[in-house]
């Protein structure tokens, strides 16, 4: 019973959530388009599955993975966890930033899986894998925004450790950015561009934000509230750099194929 | 459902790895963490199912009759309304605006009233909204006019970058967060189907270099506009 009012409570609020989108999708429809869509029921259909799908996917992260992840995040920046780990010491040192080691490996790991999961990634691959034809790969570019994910939620975390401010940081990546978008194969520039705003939605966002308040409650020196954002905007600036990355890799591959097989053909 | 099953086991390793080796500690409450789980499944095979049912082919639809129609005033208006009103109600927009309300009345920009704090974060909210919107626009009239988009997005860096410089030091944080937070589940696939939708019944437009990037922009602006709003205000 508790399991079905929970359920219909989430129904609700996702519901809610999603109101003003189908009045504003709905509204045109009707208004100024004046036509009825094709296929409209099935279009129906399909925004009530994908209602259900968000409420019991809302829902199941509630009951197994956040509270998990957030009570890890804590125990992991815990001052008296890092301070056992530094074994082979007769003395406890002033923790300096490799103590942190087990932080930077959960923040990477937690920051590939949940990207993995995240659903409007996935419906962002399959657009593209459509449109492309099938040369970009569904999988090639979630596992390329995962490892850029998890690369900048673990360099967010050593940043907030050490303290560095954050806008040298955002500028360097930013540099990086725009260096690779002179040469990267141009038809993944904008792709790229928009896998950083999808990385960071519903399952990523309240694990990271939990591990970086964690941390800058935990760090001496290091004020919560200004110190412990931040792991977001990493989290969307690297995917962007990692997918050019993939881009620029798989054409040197692609090169490199295309080559020898031309020699072959020479022979 | 294997699909879905798949996508999941990474994170399941992961906590468990964690869980047993380096905190070593036993899972609490098994029984609802497999539930949930399993909910969890369930619900990524149905949202993946209503994606390709409902919200892709109602997005691309719509753009090949805005092009159809060929009016652009209310394209521009469509793509403005989708971008605001998925943003304005975005829960993750909420809880930031009122963490910046707090770091806020810390660094004594407002006081530290529980009415100030409120008035704060609903700016801040229909701010960052607004420049959602905005961007979309932005968005939707770069694929019109076939404009190359990183001349607009390094623009928009260089803007950030500048600004960065004027702001207040505390709400650096929050800006640039704000950038990855805005873009929920719902919006993302729709406004991919509009853009790629719109870019494939424009002639001469590929739909793989002009149809994506919507996304870009609605990550870039509301970092120019809370840091400009935390400088007006």
């Amino acid at each position: 019973m508790n399991i079905l009012t929970e359920l219909l409570n989430t129904l609700l609020s996702t519901v809610i959530d999603v109101i003003p989108i189908a009045v504003i999708i709905f509204g045109f429809q009707f208004f100024v388009i004046r036509r009825k869509p094709a296929n409209l029921t099935a279009v129906l259909i399909g925004f009530v599955w994908v209602l259900i799908g968000l409420s019991f996917f809302l829902l199941g992260l509630e009951w197994c993975l956040f509270p998990l992840g957030r009570v890890m995040a804590e125990q992991l920046t815990d001052p008296s966890f890092i301070q056992a780990a530094q074994v082979g010491q007769t003395q406890i040192a002033a923790l300096n930033w490799r103590d942190y080691y087990w932080v930077y490996l959960f923040a990477f790991s937690i920051g590939f899986s949940t990207t993995i999961a995240e659903p409007s990634l996935m419906a962002v691959a399959i657009k593209a894998n459509e449109v492309s034809g099938g040369a970009i790969g569904v999988w090639g570019l979630r596992i390329a925004v995962a490892i850029g994910v998890a690369v900048g939620i673990s360099l967010g975390c050593y940043r907030i450790v050490v303290g560095d401010p954050i806008h040298w940081y955002i500028i360097g990546g930013y540099i990086i950015v725009v260096l690779q978008t002179m040469v990267a194969p141009k038809l993944i520039v904008p792709l790229a561009y928009d896998s950083g705003g999808v990385t960071t939605s519903t399952v990523t966002v309240p694990l990271v934000a939990a591990l970086g308040l964690g941390l800058a409650e935990n760090v001496p020196g290091r004020n919560p509230l200004i110190d412990g954002f931040g792991l977001i905007a990493f989290a969307s600036l690297l995917p962007i750099i990692s997918v050019m990355a993939y881009a620029q890799l798989s054409e040197l591959i692609g090169n490199d194929a295309a080559r020898s097989q031309q020699k072959n053909m020479h022979k | 459902m294997l699909g879905s099953l798949r996508d999941l086991l990474p994170i399941v390793l992961v906590i468990l790895f964690f869980q047993y080796f380096v905190l070593q500690q036993a899972l609490p409450n098994v029984a609802q963490l497999i539930l949930g789980l399993v909910f969890v499944v369930l619900g990524l095979t149905f949202f993946i199912h209503g994606l390709e049912q409902g919200l892709f082919p109602i997005g691309e639809s719509m753009a090949h009759a805005f092009a159809r129609k060929g009016s652009a005033f209310w394209l521009l208006s469509f793509a403005f309304c989708l971008g605001f009103g998925t943003t304005v109600a975005e829960p993750a927009l909420i809880a930031v605006a009122k963490e910046a309300a707090n770091v806020a009345a810390t660094g004594q920009m407002i006081e530290a009233s529980a009415a100030a704090k409120t008035q704060y974060a609903t700016g801040l909210r229909f701010t960052v909204a607004f420049s959602v919107g905005l961007a979309i626009v932005i968005g939707v009239l770069r694929i019109l006019k076939g404009w190359p988009i990183h001349w607009l997005i390094i623009g928009g860096y260089v803007l950030v970058v500048i600004m960065t410089f004027f702001a207040p030091q505390e709400i650096i944080g929050i800006a640039y967060d704000s950038g990855g937070v805005t873009t929920s589940t719902i919006t993302v696939p729709l406004v991919t189907a509009l853009g790629v939708g719109l870019a494939s019944s424009i002639q001469g437009r590929n739909p793989m270099i002009d149809g994506f990037g919507l996304i870009a922009f609605a990550s870039l602006t509301p970092i120019i506009f809370v840091m400009a709003y935390g400088m007006v205000i």
